[in-house]
């Protein structure tokens, strides 16, 4: 049974948004957890959250400044900054409601209510006492859609393009971190141990939830390498470029196993995955990293593309 | 009409409980109101967090708005409903036989029962259906009739709904609601199910399949889109029948069928239970602005390729005009007198009715013809000098655009307040399945209550609630 091409955009979509909002939360979270361990200075690290977020050109254009208080209320609440918080929830349950018979009840239910509870609790400015109530609120309620998602879902083409669009999504966000933040895990940026760098990739570490992850697999000792191997090329780790990608190469294939069909978007996630499959990270470095994230940017994006052309989203 | 007191459905005339109220009444003695009043909000929560809402038009979509629902279910007997039904089905079966009739030889013009005006210069009459035979012989698949009570056994048609009925969603979620928030109040009625309509409605659908189809019919709802104020309704229907939902911009005509854009290329339709307005079905054959429509499914429906339902051209069946014609066209079609009573209605395009209409606008409804929503009419008793002379001009410019009608005395059923039960004024609409395989009501239907206190007007539009309906088993 083939499903409505506008359904798979819809699906795809809805929770590429739905990823989108814990992103940028988990970037709001950074921000504030590393503004509280370096006194004084915390306003140049929003700067560069928003950056990570890709948010701060749009910021700008109607801030005079960077304030910790202008950038919290941008990322989270501004109806003008389409990745805002509030924004991507809304739009995830809008796609939602377009695909509504494509979803379960508990699916449906708990996007509604994740929307409304954000829409309640990002009614008015958060005060940064309220900060950590807000932001566990909304990863408790996106966190519920993604789990009724798990346990509630057929697991057929309904599921792959929600899959798909979260992990777009998400190897698209790991990719823009590492894009902003690739200087410091330069071999010339390595002087390890000194407080900054520690900083700096403590940064990178918490916008993907990965400092659990990280030790467990490579004890405390944080180097450069060691994050860069860990968000690219590790096969465990969630979301690291090549998880991201071999999970969007998974659901193309079932799709083209319902289908019977080969897509030209399953060819070209094949390659993406072949690539990480050959690449070890020492080789990375020397073809130059800022490249290399840039490529892979460039293939998340082209995949995308060929993704709704092969399953017309569109007329 | 009786100018005695105001039926109520519960205590009747003389606040004697009525049978049907039995279970209700000995349950209701023993509850705490606080309770009851947790069990509203409750209420409330659940047709929230279930999306159970409609858009307001014009707004943003922030926008959405729950209509309120009562917990106090009005109780109907399985004798009353019987009675109701006979009536029901035999206005549904002269509704079709007069579409029929209308598109194609017209004996009823011919017979002198209704003038060649009312049709030909008819808005709702659409040329295009002239001579076409949609498949099944079925022009109204979907049928909401509108009646009011003022008696025990006094029932009236206020209004037939033959082109897209609404408000069957919340027939069924008031009834999941109830059967959640007070399972033990089933447990001592036996209440006539209605969770059986969306696989009737879908049965009903594939019977009324095209000769051109092969195998299962594929059966889809064409809504709108999300920002037309039914779209709650579309996507349940949809999602309970396990059909698709689709938009315009899905299908396309496709080797002389319609079909729908999907993951694996286009798929033709057999049945199209559409929820979009005629007008914007075909920009080929009706406005050429719709974008909500599909080019030249009318050729295709023309051809045999796909039912539509209800069928182009039904809303001359519910034009208001036609509807004080109403008991002829029973008669006529079926031989017999009609079982269910029109309300008496003056069609101000007659002089005298006009001038009769005139010197009683102040006891009288005043309705437009195509009006629909409870917008644009005139309750005379309840309305001020001012407004009445306001009307009264609108009324003069174009007669021929109003109908009017004695105010009847609606019965009232108990809603719950803050203070316990209050009697409210209410309406009734039954859904009615027509199909080759025959004719099905399910057992209730919506019932709009009128939350203020005194007021007749029951629409959503205007403030009206709704509450579950039952149907006992005698």
């Amino acid at each position: 049974m083939a499903m409505l091409g506008k359904t798979a955009n819809g699906l795809y979509w809805m929770y590429r948004y739905l990823e989108r909002a814990e992103n940028t939360s988990r970037l709001v979270e950074t921000g504030q957890r590393i503004g509280l361990t370096r006194l004084g200075q915390d306003d140049d690290e929003w700067a560069s959250v928003m950056q990570s977020a890709s948010v701060l050109d749009a910021f700008r254009a109607g801030h005079d400044e960077v304030t910790k208080e202008a950038a919290i209320d941008w990322m989270l609440r501004a109806k003008d900054n389409p990745s805002s918080v509030l924004s991507t929830i809304s739009e995830a349950r809008q796609n939602a409601r377009m695909v509504r018979t494509a979803l379960t009840h508990e699916v449906w239910e708990a996007m509604n209510g994740c929307y409304m509870a954000a829409r309640d609790i990002l009614a008015r400015k958060v005060s940064e006492r309220d900060l950590p109530k807000v932001l566990g609120l909304i990863r408790q309620r996106t966190a519920l859609v993604r789990g009724a998602t798990h346990g509630t879902m057929l697991r057929n083409d309904i599921y792959d393009f929600a899959r798909i669009g979260t992990f777009l999504e998400r190897g698209d966000n790991t990719a823009r971190i590492l894009d902003v933040k690739y200087y410091v895990l330069l071999p010339s940026a390595l002087s390890v141990g000194s407080s900054l760098d520690n900083v700096h990739w403590e940064t990178i570490l918490r916008s993907v939830s990965a400092r659990g992850g990280f030790r467990m697999a490579y004890g405390s000792q944080v180097n450069a390498r060691d994050i860069a191997q860990f968000l690219i090329l590790d096969r465990r780790m969630p979301r690291s470029l090549n998880f991201c990608a071999s999970k969007i190469h998974d659901n193309l294939r079932y799709l083209v196993s319902d289908y019977g069909e080969e897509t030209p978007s399953f060819h070209m996630a094949q390659s993406l995955v072949d690539r990480f499959a050959h690449h070890d990270i020492d080789a990375v470095f020397e073809s130059g990293l800022h490249e290399y994230i840039q490529s892979v940017l460039i293939s998340f994006g082209q995949l995308g593309g060929q993704i709704e052309k092969d399953f017309r989203f569109y007329e | 009409m009786s100018e005695d007191k105001i039926f109520d459905e519960m205590w009747g005339r003389d606040e004697t409980l009525r049978t049907p109220y039995t279970e209700f009444q000995g349950w209701f003695q023993d509850e705490d109101l606080k309770r009851l009043r947790a069990k509203q909000r409750e209420a409330e929560e659940v047709f929230r967090l279930t999306g159970i809402t409609f858009n307001v038009y014009g707004r943003a979509e922030a926008e959405e708005r729950l209509i309120p629902f009562d917990i106090i279910p009005r109780i109907i007997s399985g004798r009353e409903w019987q009675k109701l039904c006979k009536g029901i089905e035999q206005r549904v079966r002269a509704i079709n036989a007069f579409l029929y009739d209308i598109y194609n030889r017209q004996e009823i013009i011919k017979a002198g029962r209704l003038p060649q005006d009312m049709i030909a210069r008819n808005e709702a009459f659409l040329p295009q259906m002239i001579g076409m035979m949609p498949p099944g012989g079925i022009y109204t698949h979907i049928v909401g009739i509108d009646l009011v009570r003022t008696g025990p056994d006094q029932f009236y048609v206020l209004e037939d709904n033959a082109r897209t009925p609404s408000g069957v969603s919340y027939m069924l979620e008031n009834r999941e609601t109830m059967l959640q928030m007070f399972p033990e109040l089933f447990a001592r009625n036996r209440v006539q199910p209605v969770q059986n309509y969306p696989a009737d409605l879908r049965r009903s659908l594939a019977a009324c399949a095209p000769n051109r189809c092969e195998g299962v019919p594929t059966v889809a709802v064409l809504t709108p889109g999300i920002y037309n104020s039914a779209y709650f309704e579309h996507a349940f229907l949809a999602d309970q029948m396990g059909v698709e939902l689709v938009e315009g911009h899905d299908l396309r005509v496709v080797d002389g069928r319609v079909a729908m854009r999907t993951t694996q290329g286009y798929q033709p339709i057999d049945v199209l239970y559409r929820r979009v307005d005629d007008d914007f079905l075909d920009p080929l054959n009706f406005n050429p602005e719709s974008a909500l429509g599909i080019p030249g499914i009318m050729d295709v429906y023309r051809s045999g390729g796909i039912t539509i339902a209800n069928a182009p051209g039904t809303g001359i069946a519910d034009d208001k005009a036609i509807y004080s014609y109403m008991p002829d066209i029973v008669e006529f079609y079926t031989g017999e007198k009609a079982i269910l009573e029109n309300v008496p209605t003056w069609r101000c395009s007659d002089p005298d009715s006009l001038a009769y209409v005139l010197d009683h606008l102040s006891e009288l409804v005043v309705k437009e013809v195509h009006g629909s929503g409870g917008y644009g009419m005139l309750i005379g008793p309840t309305s001020s000098k001012k407004e009445i002379a306001e009307f009264r001009k609108k009324l003069m410019n174009k007669p021929g655009n109003y109908i009017a009608q004695p105010t009847l005395s609606l019965s009232t059923v108990p809603i719950f307040t803050k203070a316990g039960l209050a009697p409210r004024h209410v309406d009734l609409r039954p859904f009615v399945l027509c199909s080759p395989e025959g004719i099905n009501i399910t057992p209730g239907g919506l019932t709009r209550v009128a939350l203020k206190k005194g007021s007749l007007v029951v629409n959503s539009s205007q403030g009206g609630g709704t509450k579950d309906t039952w149907v006992l088993e005698d």
